[in-house]
This record gives C-alpha cells, structure tokens and sequence, in this order.
C-alpha cells in the first residue's frame, strides 16, 4: 500500500524517475533499495574496517602480539588524552602507570603517574616485523618514543592487549570466509543436485541434511576438532577448523539453493530455454543461477557470524586455534578465570569485538536479504 | 493421525541409524585405540599389566577385528546397556552419564519453558505495538542477545556477581547437596541455582522466538478476516487473542525441533563456564583426555535427545495444525 503511494508521488512528479527504474538492471535495482537499509550500510563499513585491521596488523598493532614484559602483567588500558593541566595539546599522549603494592592484600596496584607523559607519534619505528611474511620492516602505524602504549591493557604476560586483538582478527574474521566458501562450495552442488533432479535423490539428500542439522553443533565441533593430531602446524589447525564449521554450515546454503532450483525450474525462460535446446549446464549456469546468486550472497553473508562464534567458542574452550596462534577465542581463554576477570576485566575486551563482528554480519545479511529480490513489495 | 504418528516413528530409524554410525566415526577417529592408550597409562603410573584383562577387553570391544565388524559389536554391546569403559575414570561409561544426561535434560527444559514464556509476552507486544519504542528496543535487545556468545554472558555474569556482590555463581547446587542423594529439598535448592543458567542459554533462541512471532503475528493481523472482525466490533483483545495468535503460535512449538541442538550446544559450553553438573564440562575432559567411549556416548545421547525432542514436535505439530497432516 505504502509502496503505490510512494511510487505514485515520485512518479507525478518526476517522470524520469520512473524510466530510471524500469531501464535499471536487476543488480542497480538490488544497490537502490539496499541503499535505503542504512544499519546494513553502517554495518559493511565497520566490516570493512575490521577486515582491514586483519589484513594490516603487524603495520596497525604497535607491538609484536608475543613480546612479553613482565614489568607491566595486568596494565589497566591508558587513556588517549588531549588534556593536561596546561590545557590542550595537538598531539594525543598517554600518562605512565606507578606500581604500587597494597600494604593489606599485598596486590600489584597500577595508578596514573601523571609526571609520566608519553606522546604519540604515527609512524614510529617499533618491533621488527615481516609484512605479511615478504619484507623486513619496523615501522607500525602509531606508536611512541619513549615509554608504552597499551590501550587495552596487558595480560598476564604483559603482552599488549591492543596488538594481540588485531592479530586475532586475521583469523577470527577469516575463517569464517573460509568455511562459508566450503560450505558455498558442498551447498550449491549437493542443493543443486537435489533439487536440479528431484526425486528420491532428493528424499535422501534432505534426510541427510535433517539428520545433521539436528546434531547439537557444539558438541559435535567439539568431538571432530579433539581428532585434529595434536602435531598440526598452526595453518593445518586452522584449516581444519574451517572444514569442520562447514561441516554443518552448508547445509542451509544446500537448502537455500534447492528451494530456488525447485522453483526456477517451473519457470517460463528455463522451459524456452529447454526448448531451444540448450544443454543442462547451460540452462543451469546462464539462466538459473544469476538469478539467485544475490539470494545465496544474502545466506552465505548470514551464516558467516555462526562460523566465528564458532572458532571463538571451540578456540575458548581450548579446542580450536592453539596459542602461539593468535584468535578472539584463544584471548578470551584468558577470561576464563572469574577471579583474573574481576580483578582485570578488560580481558573481556576481545569479546566485545566478537559481538561487534557478529552483530554487523547479522545487520549486513539482513540488508542484503531484503535487497535480494527487488521486485518484492 | 496413527499412519502419520506411526510414519514419523519409521522416519526415525534410519536418523538414528546415521548418528550410531557417525558416533561410531567419533570414537575411531583419534590416532590408536582406547587399548593402546589404556596400556600406555598403566605402564606410565607404574601398575603391572594383566595380559588376561587386555585379552578380555580386547574380545570384548573386538579391537582385533576389522572396522566394520567393530561397529556391529559396539552396536550390539549399546542395546544391551554396555556403552563402554571410560578410560579415565575407569568406570563404565553407563555410571558415568547418567545423572548428568538427566540434569542437561532438565536445564535445557526449564530453558524452553523461559524463552517461550517471554517470547510469548514480548512477541505478542511487539506485533501489537510494532514501530514503538518498546518493540524498537526489544529488536535491539534481540539482536544483541544473538550476537553475544553464550560464554560470554556467562563470564560477564560471573565477574559481576564476584566484583559487585563477591558471589560465584557457578554450579547447580549448594555445597550441602553436591554429594547427598536426590530428595525434594536438594530439587528446590536446583531451583534456586538454575534460574542463572537458564537465562544465559536462553537469550539468543528467546530472541529467534520473540522475531519469529512477531513476524507470523504481524502477517495474521494485516489478513482481511482480522479487519473484519474489528469493523464488526469485536474488541480488539479478542480480535487479537482468538484466532490470529493461535495461527502465529504455530511455530513455538515447531522451534522445539530445531532450538533444540542450539539448547543442547548452548548448554555444553555455558555448563563449561559456570562449572555445572551436566554433560559439557565432562565431555570436554573427555575428549581432552581422549576418552573416546565416553565421548562418543555424550554425543550420541545428547543427539537422541535432540531427535526425540523434534519427533515430539512433530507430533505435536501435526495434532494442532491438521494441514501438516495431509501433506
């Protein structure tokens, strides 16, 4: 109702509008009315933006994620500040911490030494690094001269909180795109199978898929990551991981692609196209699946946040990616202790992350979901 | 409805058939067999090792014979109430299941029981009072409650009660009950600790539930029946409560079907975190341990739980909703 209304005002008064949308392919169509969802545009920056820090994050972080310093265990995060008492600076700087020891409980205590001032430069050079293992450098995006930068805190090594939740999201982030384009992979065959040919295959396939998906994930993820060999090298680990959260995760895109098979297939242009003699690869690669890709894009996108909550949850428990290898689930192991936690709760930080990853995913698929089919009122 | 009860029933025999089968896959999959490792232990804690009892326990899983006829054997020891011995406690992994099987089973439903009561609640209020403010912030709410891994809240729950009020609130039970066997006061004491669990484990399907009703209330309401029923001056309670909501209450109780694994998978890791006394923390060590009989039996149970939980959907489902019937 809303829509003809809305339609009916832009067309009166502006007629070029309405040629716009009738000469539009489907693909500016689909970028118009995803356009109109702003949380999903808002959730795709911040995605870009976390995908750029794993891409960048020995440059980004401005420590080596394993350098430990047992001078600073369990540093409290530093505030940027802009401030002090004589009034503002242009260049943000941080205050240093002074250990103190409770005389009662005979606890470390960090408090805000304010004679300490360091100031913050870009472009400092810190740590040696291989950027993304080809050439030797030193220079990290920002960093400061003298003293330290921790802006989420240490643990209790006192490795930089800050450099080690970046380094986390190369994998975090990752292995999610890895195990969705296997499950895109098994998804679109095993779907397309079914429901290109229909049948008993069909009857068996979608067994199949019931019976998996009624298996509870996790413990399942659990068991098969247990049998991952204990000598695996961190990159076999972390392929391992991904086929085995594609295990279950292709399941829905099989479903996604054989609901749409079973439909299109009904449809006038593949019967013409049939007619004309058109051989089945053809038929199914030119003229079925361009038109569903954008609804497979929307599910792929959907099914990614289940995959990093995954790794996280399997990594946590000590199953999944294994220290030295750095992911958002092995630095919340940290957090596992209730008693570090209160006394250090921006160990929990790495979770906050996690959230924020899964929420836009979520946000962004929703986007795309709506926008699959433009032609839907 | 006896031909669907009865063709539901013959469906589930070829699921469980699958699930023995990839169990099965489960306990072979690490390197070695149980025996192999159990020897290693023994001769590592210095104990002697009884040729006779290997040779038994050898026969007895048939670890010497090839993999299928070992499937057959495990198959057959199960029905006849023999999961296996575990390995690390060195106990039959029947002794060992039990009550946390029961205990998982009784988290995970008093979960469904709370998320259908708020979804109930909010949904209703959502579909009612759709673009106001309250139903604006229970889609936030939701949102969140499904990005935030279970574990999570569970931690953050954890260092609350310990910094702000110096509580654990691990555990199922006080530590009065622990050991003492079941009776009417040691269940009210389960009461008092299970609320905690519940709502970690239930925030992210309480959140699919409250979406999935507003969405199915939303389309009922907008049907031309319901507005003329409004026109006819039916109150609007009525007009509402009689029969749109009885259509959108449909899928509550086709999500017992597929809430359950996320319930069961939700509660492995919670129970992980708050040290409860159900199936996760043990099927961890176990598999951390290798103790593969163990394991694989948790798994196996806990994906029959599952397959029960979505046959009794089903049925359910089937005895509301008569079109399901005649498919």
């Amino acid at each position: 109702m809303n829509n003809e209304k809305e339609k009916k005002i832009l067309f009166e008064e502006e007629p070029e509008i309405e040629e716009k949308i009738y000469v539009a392919s489907q693909w500016k169509l689909m970028w118009w009315k995803f356009k109109r969802h702003k949380l999903a545009i808002i959730s795709g920056i911040i995605l870009i933006l976390i995908y750029l820090l794993g891409i960048f994050c020995e440059f980004i972080s401005p420590y080596d994620p394993n350098a430990y310093d047992p001078r600073y265990m369990y540093c409290p995060p530093q505030r940027i500040r802009f401030f002090d008492e004589n009034g503002f600076h242009l260049r943000p700087f941080v205050y240093g911490y002074k250990l103190e020891i409770d005389p009662v409980t005979l606890r470390k205590k960090y408090t805000i030494d304010k004679t300490q001032k360091f100031p913050i430069y870009f472009f400092v050079r810190g740590d040696e690094y291989k950027f993304w293992g080809i050439w030797k450098t030193n220079i990290h995006l920002f960093g400061v001269k003298e003293g330290y930068i921790f802006l989420l805190g240490t643990d209790k090594m006192g490795r930089d909180l800050f450099s080690r939740v970046i380094y986390g999201a190369r994998i975090s982030t990752t292995i999610g795109l890895v195990g969705v384009f296997l499950s895109l992979f098994l998804g679109v065959v095993i779907g397309g199978i079914s429901g290109y040919y229909g049948g008993s295959f069909d009857n068996i396939i979608q067994r199949l898929i019931e019976l998996i998906r009624s298996i509870p994930t996790i413990p399942l993820w659990m068991a098969l990551s247990a049998a991952l060999p204990p000598d695996w090298s961190p990159v076999k680990v972390y392929f391992g991981i991904s086929i085995i959260l594609s295990f279950i995760g292709w399941t829905g895109i099989a479903r996604v692609v054989r609901s749409k098979f079973l439909s299109l297939r009904e449809e006038d242009f593949v019967t013409a196209a049939k007619i004309a003699g058109a051989s089945e690869a053809r038929i199914i690669f030119k003229h079925m699946l361009p038109s569903f890709l954008s609804h497979i894009i929307a599910s792929l996108t959907l099914s990614i946040p289940g995959m990093i909550l995954g790794e996280t949850a399997l990594s946590f428990l000590g199953l999944g990616i294994k220290p030295p290898a750095i992911s958002w689930g092995v630095l919340l192991q940290e957090a596992q202790n209730v008693r570090s936690v209160a006394l250090s709760p921006w160990l929990l930080l790495p979770g906050l992350f996690v959230v924020i990853t899964v929420l836009a995913f979520n946000f962004l698929g929703d986007g795309l979901r709506d926008a699959a089919d433009p032609y839907a009122r | 409805m006896g031909s669907f009860i009865l063709r539901r029933f013959l469906y589930a025999i070829p699921t469980l058939l699958l699930i023995s089968i990839l169990t099965f896959i489960i306990i072979e999959l690490p390197p070695g067999d149980f025996l192999t490792s159990y020897i290693s232990q023994l001769s590592a804690s210095g104990e002697s090792v009884d040729l006779a009892t290997i040779e038994a326990l050898k026969y007895r899983y048939g670890l010497d014979k090839p993999i299928l006829f070992r499937y057959f054997i495990w198959i057959w020891n199960m029905l006849h109430g023999d999961f296996g011995q575990s390995l690390e406690w060195n106990r039959p992994v029947k002794e060992l299941i039990g009550e946390r099987l029961l205990l998982t089973f009784l988290v995970s439903f008093f979960t469904l029981m709370f998320s259908w009561i708020v979804a109930f609640f909010i949904g209703i209020y959502s579909a009612t009072h759709q673009y106001s403010l309250g139903d604006y912030c229970f889609t936030i709410l939701g949102y969140i409650g499904i990005a935030i891994p279970n574990f999570m809240i569970a931690l953050v729950l954890m260092w609350i009660a310990l910094a702000y009020f110096g509580q654990s609130v691990g555990g199922l039970f006080s530590p009065e009950y622990i050991e003492a066997p079941w009776s009417f006061a040691k269940f009210i004491d389960m009461l008092k600790h299970l609320w905690i669990p519940v709502i970690i484990i239930g925030t992210g399907g309480t959140a699919g539930l409250i979406r999935t009703l507003r969405a199915n209330l939303l389309d009922e309401l907008n049907k031309p029946y319901v507005i003329t029923a409004i026109a006819k001056g039916l109150p609007k309670r009525k007009a509402i409560l009689k029969y749109p909501l009885r259509v959108a209450l449909i899928p509550f109780i086709s999500t017992v079907g597929w809430s359950l694994p996320g319930l069961i998978s939700g509660e492995t890791i919670t129970a992980v975190v708050l040290s409860l006394p159900t199936t996760g923390p043990l099927l961890l060590r176990a598999l951390q341990s290798q103790d593969m009989y163990l394991a694989g039996s948790f798994i196996f149970f806990l994906s029959i739980l599952t397959i029960i939980g979505t046959l009794i959907s089903d049925i359910l489902l089937a005895w509301v909703d008569p079109r399901i019937r005649f498919e």
